[in-house]
């Protein structure tokens, strides 16, 4: 019976979508991805113009989405992590601080938050030809953030360098591990990273021919008000609005995961840990940590993925992403809604997913092997 | 007295300390005080560059030499406890206090006394505070949207009558507190949907849902000689069956003359917007994603794979995909599965989506409360011989509720904070309209203070609701 219900519904749906497509002049078909698209996108990180396929167009948007979501996690993990860390302080001020932080930018909502720095906070930003220059280098001005280029010569020997440093890392971690499993000793690892990270790439410069240097934006003039910076990487304000709001925005989540992990930690633990001689900074990282990471990664994971769904909003203030790109401009030329809506929907489903099996798979690693 | 050690501060000169060290921290505090509220720059004979770090320097120092364990002073003790343990926190502890204290008085000036909250245009707002006469002035449209001035008096009727009506649970006696669940589940949605359609809307839409109304009685009396094996399948088809019959086949044309009816102007949903929209929406979402999301949770754990494997899709799809691409397919993609006559309102398309993007994250939440409970419950349950929708009712549901009221009530802070979203398919609520209003050429330039009034109204909201939900939690908390 729920069968037939079933089939029924999507066998009515089918038959008036057809009629509709056909009243309409619309044909079903995914061709038009390799047509040209003919319109222009403002930002974008491969090249990309108008004359290009649609598929192109939905590459340009796919990316820009990847762009958004992962600067965004980044630095809301990174932010979620010291805040979360700091609710738990027994610093009353730095305690309330974070408090107030999390419960302030939690309760707001994230369209309001995009609104806000874009059309609010970063229009107050100065012109082009009245920006002061940070550091010398970059300008940070009402039409977004320019930064000085980097112009290699042999970038393949820097990145030998720096893939060396990283498999280097990898055996010296693995080794330290296993003296400390065997022996009890324990290594500075991170110190010998940091100090591997820096002087491998060192070496390359003074030895391997590498060369860097920067392209600083200067400031051009276009007409007699217009000005314009050249040169350099310049970061739209649409992009800085978003990852901005949405870092600011998860973060609080991410912190209130992190803050339940360790608190989720029993005091005995501590304790112990402790009573064996163990320095805090040893607690944390050796007893505490692993034990809390098995508590904060489920959660954290359903936050990333939230990000990354999120940063759908982009379409509001107009940076080009997936939605806009495709599910708006392209749509608009095409008039294709039932195989444009559904391109971007499975597009969004892979994300998700991908996000949450690589999630799975590190929980898995770090999850309790039961013997 | 002992020799002093000015790098070891301890308890045998305790006074010298204490006195040293609260006055190199007030003189700390009173330069940013000063600096911050009078602009009087105390150590500006010194380099900019020390001149800039001077409190830091001289309260680290002073809060140094106050760190004195047990000094038997109880308020000593406290203060070295909570802000002062070691040098980190202490310069942690400074600047902070001097962040506030820096950021108070501009803070101040433009909310308070820089702003400008007379008058009726824009030639009042000339200070560098804040210009709360725009939101004077937007205030209508703010709230009510494009709704017409002289009709918003039914918003507001309609408002208080729902808020009165769902306030009814704190007055009923014990004799009636049995019927509550009905009344809360089943008749006050019910009467807040007549309320909103037919009074806030108006016009000749009354009568295109007295079809459904109808149906309704109809079926439900038709269900009373059906065999209840067949019921649930019946319920699922036939009242909709029967809306489908009366609406297009009977009596058409006869109803829409009567509904005619010269009563209150038809406002269309276009017209909607602001504040009561962002309320209208929430409120319906709520009461329907519910339901929806408990059925696919319940479905979830169904014995038949078939109902299993539909529930399973349904959620793991609706939470892969974001809700504006939702909100976009029911704007331009869901009116071409239906039949080209059959006409949706873009308002009550808009819930619908919202409500079954919710119903997938309720659905979640309230699958994590039926797994926490111990077999044992449903074991019992079916020993004392109920069957699946009895056992689900009276023991089951009652206690998973209860766990997952904290989930639950996240959900419906995110269902508030996304109703924004709706700027995607031309629905102007609060932030919608804000974004209207910042662009009226005669009040250019004001994006800040509505923004500023928007997040306030909406961080009230969903603070209260947090409130609410924690309160709730602890008042059903039970000790298992």
């Amino acid at each position: 019976m729920t069968v037939i219900a079933v089939v029924l519904v999507f066998g009515f749906f089918t038959y008036n979508a057809q009629v509709n497509m056909e009243n309409r002049g619309i044909d079903f078909g995914y061709g038009f991805l390799s047509q040209e698209s003919s319109f222009d996108v403002q930002f974008s990180l491969i090249e990309y113009d108008g004359s290009h396929s649609y598929f192109r167009a939905y590459l340009v948007g796919l990316l820009n989405t990847i762009l958004v979501s992962v600067i965004g996690i980044i630095i809301a993990t990174i932010l979620g992590v010291i805040v979360g860390i700091a609710r738990l302080s027994p610093n009353y001020l730095i305690n309330k601080f974070a408090a107030f932080y999390v419960e302030f930018f939690r309760n707001i909502p994230l369209l309001l938050q995009i609104f806000f720095w874009y059309f609010a906070a970063l229009r107050a930003l100065p012109l082009p030809q009245d920006a002061e220059a940070m550091f010398g280098i970059a300008f940070l001005t009402i039409k977004g953030l320019y930064v000085p280029a980097f112009i290699w010569q042999n970038f393949n020997i820097f990145f030998y360098s720096i893939v060396a440093a990283i498999i280097a890392i990898i055996v010296i971690r693995y080794q330290a591990k296993k003296l400390q499993e065997t022996q009890g000793k324990q290594t500075p690892v991170l110190l010998v990273s940091i100090g591997l990270i820096l002087v491998l790439p060192l070496i390359s410069f003074l030895i391997g021919g590498v060369r860097l240097s920067f392209e600083v934006p200067v400031l051009k003039q276009l007409a007699t008000t217009s000005f314009i910076y050249e040169g350099g990487v310049s970061l739209p304000p649409e992009l800085i609005a978003l990852a901005l709001s949405l870092s600011l925005y998860t973060a609080t989540f991410i912190a209130e995961c992190v803050r339940a992990g360790i608190q989720g930690i029993g005091k005995g633990q501590k304790e112990a840990a402790a009573s064996i001689g163990l320095t805090p900074n040893q607690v944390l990282k050796l007893v505490v940590m692993p034990q809390a990471l098995r508590i904060i990664i489920p959660p954290t994971t359903n936050q990333y993925l939230n990000l990354t769904k999120n940063s759908s909003l982009a379409a509001a203030i107009a940076y080009p992403d997936l939605v806009l790109v495709f599910a708006g401009t392209a749509l608009m030329q095409t008039g294709k809604a039932i195989e444009i809506v559904s391109i971007t929907m499975f597009t969004y489903l892979s994300l998700s997913i991908a996000i949450s099996l690589f999630m799975n798979w590190y929980n898995n690693k770090i999850a309790i092997q039961e013997k | 007295m002992s020799k002093i050690n000015f790098f070891k501060p301890d308890k045998s000169n305790l006074n010298i300390f204490l006195y040293l060290g609260s006055f190199l921290f007030f003189v700390s505090f009173l330069d940013v005080l000063l600096n911050s509220f009078f602009s009087v720059n105390l150590t500006g004979f010194l380099p900019s560059f020390l001149s800039y770090f001077f409190p830091l320097i001289v309260g680290f120092i002073g809060l140094y030499f106050i760190r004195i364990e047990l000094s038997g002073i109880k308020q000593l003790d406290l203060l070295n406890k909570h802000i002062n343990t070691n040098n980190f926190n202490a310069i942690l502890s400074l600047l902070i206090i001097f962040i506030i204290l820096k950021s108070i008085p501009p803070i101040l000036s433009w909310f308070f006394i820089d702003a400008s909250f007379a008058g009726d245009s824009k030639d009042v707002c000339s200070g560098t505070g804040a210009c709360w006469t725009y939101i004077k002035v937007w205030m209508r449209r703010f709230m009510y949207g494009m709704y017409p001035n002289g009709e918003q008096w039914r918003i507001n009727l309609s408002f208080i009558a729902l808020a009165l009506l769902g306030s009814v649970g704190y007055f009923a006696t014990d004799k009636f507190k049995k019927y509550l669940t009905l009344y809360y589940v089943v008749i006050y949605p019910f009467i807040a949907f007549l309320f909103i359609f037919f009074f806030i809307s108006g016009g000749p839409v009354f009568f295109d849902f007295s079809y459904g109304i109808i149906a309704a009685i109809l079926s439900i009396i038709i269900g009373f000689f059906i065999p209840s094996k067949f019921k649930f399948y019946y319920f699922l088809i036939v009242p909709f069956a029967l809306y489908v019959l009366l609406k297009y086949f009977i009596f058409y044309e006869e109803l829409i003359e009567l509904g005619k009816l010269d009563g209150l102007n038809w406002v269309e949903t276009g017209a909607w917007g602001g504040l009561s929209l962002t309320f209208i929406i929430s409120f319906f979402c709520l009461i329907f994603c519910f339901p929806i999301g408990m059925a696919f949770a319940l479905g979830r754990r169904s014995g038949f794979p078939l109902i299993r494997y539909i529930s399973i899709g349904f959620i793991e799809f609706w939470r892969g995909v974001p809700l504006i691409t939702v909100l976009f397919m029911s704007a331009v993609m869901f009116p071409m599965f239906l039949p080209a006559d059959f006409f949706i309102d873009k308002l009550v398309r808009c819930i619908i989506a919202i409500s079954l993007f919710e119903a997938a994250y309720v659905a979640e939440v309230i699958r994590g409360g039926l797994q926490a409970l111990p077999r044992g419950q449903y074991e019992a349950a079916k020993s004392l011989g109920m069957g699946y929708w009895r056992m689900h009712i009276f023991v089951i549901l009652p206690q998973a509720l209860k766990l997952v009221i904290p989930g639950i009530a996240n959900t419906f802070l995110a269902l508030v904070k996304d109703t924004p979203l709706i700027f995607v398919v031309g629905l102007l609520e609060i932030v919608g309209m804000l974004n209207l209003a910042k662009t009226n050429p005669e009040w250019l330039g004001f994006a800040m203070e509505g923004y500023v009034f928007a997040a306030i109204i909406f961080w009230i909201i969903c603070y209260a609701m947090s409130k609410y939900s924690y309160n709730l939690e602890q008042k059903y908390k039970t000790d298992r």
